[in-house]
């Protein structure tokens, strides 16, 4: 290729763009014969971002997690990976896939699976890293061992190996902990961060909405295969709240805790959805409802959890409102 | 990437048949009928010693064909039964969606499977004909003008066979794929035994019977050619009243024409697994 002055400018251009998101789809549609599985899904994940993709059982989650993957072919829809094509399978070089149904061949070992992984992917990558990444999900003493004589949760972490060993920059994890023990889901989570942390974009499908609280930066909702919602966790939760139990509030008391925001009280208790993210807000507040004569007996802060804010969402069918 | 994924799923394919238990089944049955066949041959040298040396060529020729059948019928069930599995059972489990989801095209990872299923078929018929051709060897000191061309044959054979079994295990289940590709083998074996009763009786439309199936699964073309490769050639010419609709004896040798087909065939069937395996939601 000659790189002639216009080359040059270009591919300085080019170099000088955004890196394109880790994943990019507008607009996927899939019907089963006449069920509808999923209908005008659009979402995208950024380089390095973690998402979570939630939903009830039938959403439509691993159909639109197989079409990303070109396991099954949309009917309507464009899926671009790492800045590629999907129909293209280069698009997958450095994607990492754990299925919501993990089998690998029961009559190889399970450096035997890794090593078939690296050569498909045609990555070189040592002994020495893959032993690593089987360390990694805790099955570094059982590299030599047959597949077949493993158990499910030994097979889902060493799909998480496999997902992991071809030094991906995309990781898709179906249900990642289904078959996991509570330690292995605490193992998953902390894989989770340090992906976060090396900068590898996540997609995760997960039931376990308090650990997909915990590490996803982003949450795309599905519903009946539609988009019910997405969004970062704090435009999904909306702002903090601050629950106060209280003695003695007179009216002017009353007045400056509306003050602070949103108010709403049952007997005793008051619920103030905070107006600003300012972290002087509560103790300035505390201060002066005491100035004020009024006895505190408790202050929380409350936040709608994600699954609660996720059963409004399906509940309600509206992804636009707080329940 | 292509020439990537072709040859690792085929050595990943060859190593799967070895360490399946469907090696185990097939090498016990092929010892086993090796075994039988050694002592039956020792038998028709010891106790057909009243006959007089073209009679126990014939004989020797047809119990050699017979056991050849055999080793193709073991060949054919291995083989199917193997190609089943790679495939179907491989979409069924789940074994195929972490494989397909690495940047591999599936074309060549079926391409990949059937070479590495051509490899353990020609394998097999290579290791197991030749020792039987030395047993008979050993027992009744015969040895067939051709043996290169028949095991040729018989290995084209189950070349066809596993290439209809990779084909219906794209489209069902892995038992059923090995199944119905054996029991399409088995009939088109018996229209072929058919119509040379057909022709040995000067039926026609008999004969069109064994005409037509041979067309449309050439299993049992290329195997009425390797019997003729196994028998001796001056058989044909004393005893021809013999091999008019005799199933283990044949007087034809595939054209280079009927070859050809056998190979447009195998691609043919090839071409149709890709498209359906490439156009399946998983």
């Amino acid at each position: 290729m000659t790189a002639g002055p216009s080359g040059e400018t270009a591919a300085r251009l080019l170099a000088e763009l955004p890196p394109s998101p880790a994943v990019w789809c507008s607009g996927l549609r899939k019907r089963y014969r006449r069920r509808t599985a999923v209908e005008d899904v659009s979402f995208s994940v950024g380089r390095g971002e973690v998402v979570g993709l939630l939903g009830p059982n039938g959403a439509g989650k691993t159909s639109v997690v197989k079409i990303l993957l070109g396991l099954v072919r949309p009917d309507a829809g464009e899926v671009l990976l790492l800045g590629r094509p999907a129909q293209d399978p280069r698009a997958r070089a450095r994607v990492g896939y754990l299925p919501e149904l993990f089998r690998y061949q029961p009559w190889l070992s399970a450096d035997e699976v890794l090593r078939l992984h690296v050569r498909l992917t045609g990555a070189a990558v040592p002994e020495g890293e893959r032993r690593e990444c089987l360390a990694l999900v805790g099955l570094a003493d059982r590299a030599g061992d047959r597949v077949g004589g493993f158990s499910k949760g030994m097979q889902q972490r060493l799909g998480l190996a496999v997902a992991l060993v071809a030094r991906p920059e995309l990781v898709v994890l179906d249900e990642p902990t289904s078959a996991l023990d509570p330690l292995g889901r605490a193992d998953v989570r902390d894989l989770l961060l340090s992906l976060k942390a090396r900068e590898v974009a996540v997609l995760v499908n997960s039931h376990l909405i308090s650990e997909v609280e915990r590490v996803c930066d982003r949450v795309v909702i599905l519903d009946k295969g539609r988009l019910a919602a997405s969004g970062t966790l704090q435009e999904l939760l909306g702002q903090q709240e601050v629950r106060l139990r209280l003695d003695g509030v007179t009216a002017r008391a009353e007045a400056r805790l509306a003050a602070a925001g949103g108010l709403t009280r049952e007997g005793n208790s008051f619920t103030i959805a905070l107006a600003d993210e300012d972290t002087a807000t509560v103790p300035d507040l505390v201060a002066d409802l005491v100035a004020l004569g009024v006895r505190v007996h408790a202050v929380e802060p409350a936040r709608i959890t994600l699954e609660e804010r996720l059963l409004g969402i399906l509940r309600t069918g509206s992804g636009g409102e707080r329940p | 990437m292509t020439a990537r994924t072709v040859p690792t799923v085929a050595a990943l394919t060859v190593q799967e048949a070895a360490r399946r238990r469907v090696l185990r089944a097939l090498a016990v049955l092929t010892v086993v009928l090796l075994a039988l066949s050694a002592w039956g041959f020792s038998r028709i040298d010891a106790e057909f010693g009243g006959l007089t040396s073209g009679e126990a060529r014939l004989a020797a020729a047809t119990v050699l064909n017979l056991v050849m059948f055999g080793l193709s019928l073991i060949a054919a069930l291995g083989t199917a039964f193997l190609a089943g599995p790679t495939v179907a059972g491989d979409v069924e489990s789940g074994v195929a969606l972490a494989v397909l989801a690495r940047p591999v095209r599936r074309g060549a990872v079926l391409l990949g499977k059937w070479l590495g299923l051509v490899v353990f078929g020609c394998g097999f018929v290579a290791v197991a004909g030749l020792t039987q051709l030395l047993i008979v060897l050993a027992t009744t000191g015969y040895w067939p003008p051709d043996p290169l061309t028949g095991l040729a044959l018989l290995a084209a054979q189950a070349v066809v066979l596993l290439t209809l079994g990779l084909l219906l295990s794209t489209v069902i289940s892995p038992m059923a794929s090995g199944i119905v590709a054996v029991g399409l083998f088995g009939a088109t074996w018996i229209a072929g035994v058919v119509g040379e009763i057909g022709a040995a009786f000067g039926n026609e439309s008999v004969a069109r019977v064994g005409t037509v199936s041979r067309m449309l699964l050439p299993t049992d073309g290329l195997w009425r050619g390797a019997m003729n490769a196994f028998q001796d050639p001056a058989l044909l010419t004393r005893f021809s009243d013999a091999f008019r609709g005799h199933p283990f004896l044949s007087e034809v040798t595939p054209t280079p024409a009927y070859l050809g087909w056998a190979g447009v065939w195998v691609a043919l069937v090839l071409g149709l697994a890709v498209i359906a395996f490439t156009r399946r939601d998983l």
